[in-house]
């Protein structure tokens, strides 16, 4: 995912995933190789036929031509699933050039479509991958009842098929202790939030992932909209609290976020834990006008790059986990050290 | 906050289970969570989401056994995929499409639980979906002609019911061409 997108200060990214399934073949829990490889024909034709190229070129890899740290680093990069990437069989991922579409082939599901965009544009997300949802529609015939809508594996999915998410960064409501009261609301209105809260929430860097539940009885546009207005009351609410900090704290705020800085650039030794709760720290400062030589972009990249499956590749070598901590503190300290000698341009 | 099972470690995750109206919650350490068996959000062995589907499920079977002249459970089987009801029950998945045929109706209230509502009202796949987009057009139209017949206007009344014959014509030859 590159660039950052509307209203980035809170949402780091939004996505859709689709969930659709050919009438007739077994579900790929119960499919034999032969029939696995029958479905994965019939959808990567789909997309070699040329039908997709309106949204770029796309690239098609066989999971099985992947080894276990190119898959990691697609799962870490939310190109694929966890799911996906452990299932030895039939599987297979389309992804688009700029990484803003990948279609997972034999998942739980036959097909999974999944448009993740920088920032707060769950509505564009939607629009394209409906369009995309069009376009497999045209080609193949997907298991569809009049009843119970668009047939998925799981019960949990049926009806829409669609799973619309938010990825939120809420420092201002964990800081103020105002979050578990907010995501306990959310929870009421047939949303789920996704991630470690509480106080174990600085752990994960404050991030967390908010999703509709229901996808039988609500149109498409209903869940969207219901998750839409629902992070835009969010958004406004962290702001709020960013402020009331600022206002209320300045000092003590600036001294953990310039700390925070301080230490992300100077460390030896930085655990996954240490460097996400840092980051958001930093990440914070910058969104606050604290911090100016350090652009937010770079922050998003840090998030992503200091996990494990990553680091591996950034460095090519196989790493213990003590050789990992050292490791992702140079790379941070790298990129930080390089941001401001650029003066964060 | 601590977790409620070591006492030592601090809770980070946050359940509320709701039973016949009944709100419980859980704060609990990762490590007890996973000695517990409940799922970790996120993480890939963790995902509970098809084991608290098979509690579901498991009561469903129970209810059904425990009724009053209740007949011995008779083995309920897709006829395509193969998979019995009691193996759907165990995993809380489907093993194809037509599975959802032949559990039929013993789905209502599983698909109420976990969405509240049993019937799809989203998008409908143009090709696949054109028959079901032409009933959803004749119901709109027989609402329709009711309301010109109760206001007397009978001349537009008439062009409706042709409308309607014409479009329940076009179904039954549809039906007949895909046998």
């Amino acid at each position: 995912m590159k660039g950052i997108g509307p209203e980035a200060d809170v949402v780091i990214s939004s996505r859709i995933r689709i969930a659709r399934n050919l009438t007739g073949h077994p579900f790929p829990m119960l499919a034999t190789n032969q029939q696995a490889n029958d479905v994965m024909e019939q959808l990567t034709a789909v997309a070699d036929s040329g039908k997709l190229h309106d949204y770029g070129p796309f690239e098609t890899v066989q999971l099985s031509q992947l080894n276990e740290l190119e898959r990691r680093v697609l799962v870490e990069k939310h190109l694929i699933s966890p799911n996906l990437a452990n299932e030895s069989r039939s599987g297979a991922v389309m992804l688009s050039e700029n990484e803003a579409v990948s279609i997972m082939v034999n998942e739980e599901d036959h097909l999974r479509i999944q448009c993740l965009y920088p920032g707060f544009q769950i509505k564009e997300a939607w629009g394209l991958a409906s369009r995309i949802d069009d376009i497999f529609e045209e080609e193949t015939d997907y298991a569809f009842d009049e009843r119970r809508g668009y047939l998925t594996s799981c019960p949990t999915n049926v009806g829409t098929g669609i799973r619309s998410s938010v990825m939120m960064h809420l420092p201002g409501l964990v800081l103020t202790q105002q979050i578990n009261r907010i995501l306990s609301a959310i929870t009421q209105v047939g949303l789920a939030v996704r991630g470690i809260y509480g106080e174990g929430s600085e752990a994960t860097g404050n991030l967390f992932q908010i999703s509709n539940q229901i996808t039988l009885g609500q149109s498409e546009g209903e869940i969207i909209e219901n998750l839409h207005n629902v992070a835009r009351q969010i958004i406004e609410h962290e702001r709020a609290a960013r402020n009331r900090l600022l206002e209320d704290s300045r000092i003590r705020l600036e001294d953990r976020i310039q700390r925070s800085y301080g230490i992300l650039s100077h460390a030896m030794i930085m655990d996954s834990k240490e460097a996400a709760q840092r980051l958001s720290d930093v990440r914070l400062g910058i969104d606050l006008g604290l911090i100016r030589d350090v652009t937010p972009q770079v922050m998003n990249e840090m998030m992503v790059l200091t996990q494990p499956g990553f680091l591996q590749q950034v460095f090519n070598e196989k790493m213990s986990p003590e050789l990992r901590d050292i490791r992702r503190a140079e790379l941070i300290r790298n990129q930080l050290h390089s941001e401001s000698d650029h003066g964060g341009v | 906050m601590l977790c409620q099972e070591c006492e030592k470690k601090p809770a980070t995750l946050h359940f509320t289970k709701i039973v016949n109206g009944e709100k419980t919650e859980f704060h609990i350490c990762e490590a007890c969570a996973r000695e517990r068996g409940e799922g970790i959000p996120g993480t890939a062995n963790g995902f509970s989401i098809h084991s608290l589907l098979s509690g579901l499920l498991d009561f469903e079977q129970a209810s059904a056994m425990n009724g009053i002249g209740a007949k011995p459970q008779q083995q309920l089987r897709c006829d395509n995929c193969g998979l019995t009801y009691t193996q759907f029950s165990k995993m809380g998945r489907f093993g194809c499409s037509n599975c959802y045929v032949q559990f039929g109706n013993k789905l209502d209230p599983i698909l109420k639980r976990v969405h509240g509502n049993t019937t799809h009202v989203g998008k409908i796949p143009k090709r696949a979906g054109e028959q079901i987009q032409v009933k959803r057009e004749v119901e709109v139209l027989r609402q329709d002609l009711q309301a010109r017949i109760e206001q007397e206007d009978f001349e537009n009344a008439a062009q409706i019911r042709d409308r309607i014959r014409e479009l329940e014509r076009n179904i039954a030859d549809a039906q007949e061409r895909h046998g």
